[in-house]
């Protein structure tokens, strides 16, 4: 017995790297790695291929335009939110995005990473949801759009098929007066995983009222959740009191989280709430601003 | 050598200077080398395999499968190791229970805890000796595991170690028992105290068991050669204890190994014990190879000694005009699956910086299915103030009193007695509180939601054993050695303190940590022990330096050398004979061949006490009433250090400390399932403090001289980690109202007893 040898492969074409990924059954993408590595870390092994993509020029590519953003899928996070068009346009999307693990790992750490590692907790996917986003996906079938509040079927699981990979991010331009916002509860300060995480979105008319609203919440259910309740109770009316309180009764009232180290059932009900106004409330204010 | 403070009103030049210290380059630049950058040629790999359950006797362990397997070198389980008998009455404060701690590197006849190991194997590479651990096959008997305190000492209770008798005082215990040792401290008439109090508060207080967090995880490499004799090369507290314990538990004649300290990422007492030594000699003897072991992280949580857990009962009594006059404190620690719980420590610390006339304390030492606890930086002594400091906050909110005059008013001062007997020598505790009181964060104002906590603590301080040798270089620079691993900057202090003796810039002093080879013996770095006594071997050997340096200087000017004073790194010639002159160190350095070779001189010391630490804590900090998450907006920590050889390092301690008792109460605990197994076996969910948690700790040293050094000094390691559970209770409690008896107070917890208050 000799210790297990994986085959590194980085393909600068798309082709190439849906080839190698469907000839080779468990083969991995590799862009930011830094949940790969740790998995593999914690004993779950090599791959027998690694497919580096990070030489695909398609894959790196950053394009922004009156349509919105399209974003190559192994972009790291430190360069999405370092870039002060996209913190503009997409606060809390950003804000998001810089809450991922820590700076060392914001240098390597991918959005495509974080949709794919199928995390409940996952903080980019909720904010990524309330903005609407879509992943391009690629395989040997040609290209498809996956909404991303479509791509996840359950913790560790997704849409994607052998040979399939994303490729790209399409984030649709905001509209006027609108806006995003993203809170966590994690007990630190940083270097921590969310207890509830939630992202809102809100279009706003001239008057201030909201005309409509996308709320998601993190880490209370087997993927990442859209409320339309609470959305509900949002439009109509600018944000005030009532229409608040019933968004918080609709975000703990459709969490559905577990008990477990991170938090108990009641607590993170409770907290997917209270983050709910409050990333509405930020929201709002950013999209009055705008 | 004379211990008294004869240098009291001295000018010092170098001592409370911040020179940088002489590690700093190299751990900055990556460059230096912690355990796990040592090795060999044709060095093997070594991995524990550990048990998968919390309790369960070992049957039947074979090896074959694994031996089998290419790669592998060796495979070792406990029969490889000479047996040492349990014994189950204690070694003693200074014997060591050799037969727990054997089977603590390897279990014997049971598993103890969950992630016990059980065998060791050495292989090509990791991978290969990863795989072969996982085809040992055992025989196991399953037990029930004994997880708490409560659990142990339930009637019914699964008994971790039959023959397991309750030793010391207290009330009798009958039978085979999980209850080790008893201690007991009394004064004065208790009932009487209580009938005499106008006001009685009470609580009952837990904490968990937690970990000490160094960042470094445990790593050796040792060589067993052909000729007998042995190399290790390690991240330790203490080369010596590496030495002599890894020589007992393998049967070995310690004089066969030279221990070679690493540099050290963090120890706070967690590597003062030996867990991969025995087990890395024994297979590098079986295997004819050396062997490196490297523990993971998760092998640092599950596998190495955290401190303990407790429950604790305090009833104080006092005199309305704030006068303490009882206190009933019981405190039941859990040791971990071996006696030798910090308890004892606890009952002499928690109750002792208060004059308190009539007093019980009863500590009871309990094993329980989890990891052995080690030494954890003043170990006992947070876990006993937290009860102790929270109650003396209720007392002073009942009595409407400032908590800094309430504690003014008990202090201890010298002449008093701690209540395990002795009395204090001089003490600077009611000058640290003075200062507390003093300082511009306790007249901060608070806003909504924030509060603010006192707490105060103190830590007797180790003297121990330590040797130094100081040699003079032809140039008049000297080089200092000791034994000592450099945690906190020990290098930087010990040259100082030569400096200052030999009148030299301290820059002219290099220090070095030696191995056990080239050194007199050191007791470990640890007890807060090193600036003060290997210091005052540092002392003592530069005297003897100065005297030779003397002496050749009265033969090179020819007077009698009763004629020669030091001064300012000058043989200077008085008495009579001032027209002789001066002749500076390096004048006698560059001719020291011709005047009688080489200057050097050692010495050692073994102080039988130190002078005790005071610190008082002041915590700001704020909750958000919603989500239970609270954040630490100020945080000063006030504490007499006798004297600060270099203060940076003294402000250091005084942070750290801080930092790590702040994360006890707020987020630390390790968690375990029914069945006993660890769930948070990492930083991730075990929440140590990151440095965005916390604000700048602020520091104010106190010097208040400790006459059994020679400059004053005081150890100040450990007392910063006592104060801080009490203080972040005391000011959530100012912030919510809600008075906190269960640590941490993690932001469900807050959140859980915000609503409740409601």
């Amino acid at each position: 017995m000799s210790a297990p040898v994986s085959r590194f492969e980085a393909p600068t074409e798309v082709e190439a790297a849906v080839a190698l990924l469907a000839e080779e059954e468990g083969a991995r993408v590799l862009s930011g790695g830094t949940d790969l590595l740790v998995q593999m870390r914690l004993g779950a092994g090599a791959p027998p291929l690694f497919v580096d993509v990070k030489r695909i020029p398609r894959l790196t590519a950053v394009r922004l335009d009156s349509n919105g953003l399209r974003i190559g899928a192994a972009v790291p996070a430190a360069e999405i939110y370092e870039n002060d068009e996209i913190r503009s346009l997409w606060p809390g999307l950003a804000e998001a995005t810089d809450l991922i693990g820590s700076t060392q790992i914001q240098g390597r750490a991918t959005w495509s990473g974080n949709l794919c590692n199928a995390s409940p907790a996952a903080d980019a996917v909720p904010a990524l949801i309330a903005c609407g986003a879509t992943a391009v996906v690629a395989g040997p079938k040609g290209e498809r759009r996956v909404a991303v509040e479509d791509f996840t079927t359950g913790p560790g699981k997704t849409v994607l098929e052998r040979g399939e990979l994303v490729i790209e991010f399409e984030v649709p331009a905001p509209a006027v007066h609108a806006s995003d916002a993203y809170l966590r509860l994690i007990p630190r300060t940083e270097m921590d995983i969310a207890v509830v995480g939630a992202g809102v979105a809100l279009t706003l008319d001239a008057a201030g009222t909201v005309e409509s609203a996308r709320v998601v919440l993190g880490a209370v259910a087997p993927t990442a959740i859209r409320v339309p309740d609470a959305e509900a109770a949002l439009v109509g009316s600018p944000l005030g009191d009532e229409s608040l309180s019933a968004a918080a009764a609709a975000s703990t009232a459709a969490a559905n989280p577990i008990d477990d180290k991170r938090g108990t059932v009641a607590y993170r009900k409770k907290i997917a709430g209270v983050l709910t106004t409050r990333a509405a409330k930020v929201a709002y204010e950013r999209a009055q601003a705008r | 050598m004379s211990a008294a403070t004869d240098d009291s009103n001295r000018k010092f030049k170098q001592i409370g200077s911040r020179p940088i210290r002489h590690d700093g380059l190299d751990k900055v630049t990556g460059r230096a080398r912690f355990g796990a950058d040592f090795t060999l040629p044709g060095a093997l790999q070594g991995v524990f395999v550990r048990s998968p359950y919390a309790h369960a006797k070992i049957l039947k362990i074979d090896t074959s499968k694994a031996e089998k397997v290419p790669g592998v070198k060796a495979v070792i389980t406990a029969e490889d190791l000479p047996e040492l008998p349990m014994s189950w009455v204690s070694q003693g404060p200074a014997g060591v229970d050799s037969g727990a701690n054997q089977r603590v590197i390897l279990a014997r006849e049971k598993a103890l805890y969950h992630g016990h190991a059980f065998a060791a194997v050495a292989a090509a590479t990791r991978e290969i000796a990863v795989e072969a651990g996982r085809l040992i096959e055992v025989e196991w008997e399953v037990l029930p595991p004994v997880l708490s305190v409560d659990q142990a000492l339930a009637e019914d209770a699964p008994i971790l170690h039959e023959g397991q008798k309750t030793e010391g005082a207290g009330p009798p215990v009958e039978g085979d028992t999980n209850i080790t040792n008893q201690i007991v401290f009394e004064g004065g008439d208790l009932d009487a105290g209580f009938a005499d109090a106008d006001l009685v508060v009470e609580g009952e207080f837990e904490t968990p068991m937690v970990h000490q967090g160094y960042i470094e995880p445990h790593a050796c490499l040792v060589n067993a050669r052909e000729d007998g004799t042995s190399e290790i090369w390690c991240a330790t507290q203490g080369p010596f204890g590496v030495k002599t314990e890894t020589a007992t538990l393998t049967g070995t004649d310690p004089q066969t190994i030279k221990v070679t300290p690493s540099e050290i990422g963090g120890g706070f007492g967690g590597k003062i014990p030996v867990y991969l030594e025995p087990a890395a000699l024994a297979l590098s003897r079986k295997a004819g190879r050396p062997v490196k072991m490297t523990m993971t992280r998760e092998e640092v949580f599950r596998g190495t000694g955290p401190t303990s857990g407790s429950k604790m009962k305090l009833k104080l009594g006092a005199k309305s005009d704030g006068t303490l006059v009882a206190a009933d404190l019981r405190l039941d620690f859990e040791a971990g699956c071996f006696r030798g719980s910090p308890v004892g420590a606890a009952c002499m610390t928690t109750l002792s910086p208060y004059v308190i006339p009539n007093f019980r304390i009863l500590g009871r030492d309990i094993v329980v299915n989890k990891p052995r606890v080690a030494a954890y930086r003043a170990p006992g002594a947070p876990i006993g103030s937290f009860a102790a400091e929270s109650l003396l906050d209720e007392l002073a909110r009942k009595l409407g009193r400032d908590p800094i005059d309430l504690r003014l008013q008990n202090a201890i001062e010298e002449g008093g007695r701690a209540k395990y007997g002795p009395k204090f020598g001089p003490i600077g505790f009611k000058e640290t509180l003075e200062a507390a009181k003093a300082h511009p964060q306790y007249k901060t104002a608070l806003e909504g939601n924030q509060g603010r906590g006192v707490a105060a603590g103190f830590w007797f301080n180790a003297g121990m054993q330590s040797s130094a040798t100081v040699s003079v270089n032809p140039d008049g620079s000297a080089v200092v050695r000791t034994g000592n691993p450099d945690i906190g900057g020990s290098r930087a202090s010990m040259a100082l303190m030569c400096a200052e003796e030999l009148g030299i810039d301290v820059a002219r002093v290099r220090p070095m940590v030696g191995d056990t080879d080239s050194v007199g013996h050191c007791d470990p770095t640890g007890g807060s022990r090193v600036t003060y006594a290997t210091g005052m071997a540092v002392i003592d050997a530069t005297r003897q330096v100065i005297d030779h340096l003397r002496a050749r200087a009265a033969t090179m000017l020819d007077v009698e050398l009763d004629s020669i004073e030091w001064q300012d790194g000058n043989a200077v010639a008085v008495n009579g004979a001032s027209d002789k002159g001066s002749i500076p160190i390096e004048d006698i350095a560059r001719k020291m061949g011709a005047t009688g070779g080489p200057i050097v001189a050692s010495a050692s010391v073994s102080p039988p006490a130190a002078g005790p630490g005071f610190g008082v804590h002041v915590c700001d900090l704020e909750v958000d009433p919603e989500t239970g998450v609270s954040r630490v907006l100020r945080y000063l920590v006030v504490q007499d250090a006798g004297k600060a050889i270099h203060p940076t390092f003294v402000e250091g301690q005084y942070q750290g400390g801080a930092a790590q008792g702040i994360g006890w109460a707020l987020n630390e605990e390790y968690l375990w399932d029914e069945e006993g197994k660890v769930e948070n076996a990492g930083f991730l969910d075990y929440r140590v403090p990151v440095a965005s948690d916390l604000p700048m700790i602020d520091t104010v040293i106190v010097e208040v001289p400790n006459p059994l050094h020679p400059y004053g000094v005081r150890g100040v390691g450990e007392t910063p980690i006592v104060p801080p559970l009490g203080a972040v209770a005391n000011a959530m409690r100012d912030a919510t109202g809600v008075r906190f008896h269960r640590l941490p107070m993690s932001p469900p917890r807050v959140l859980d007893a915000l609503e409740g208050a409601e």
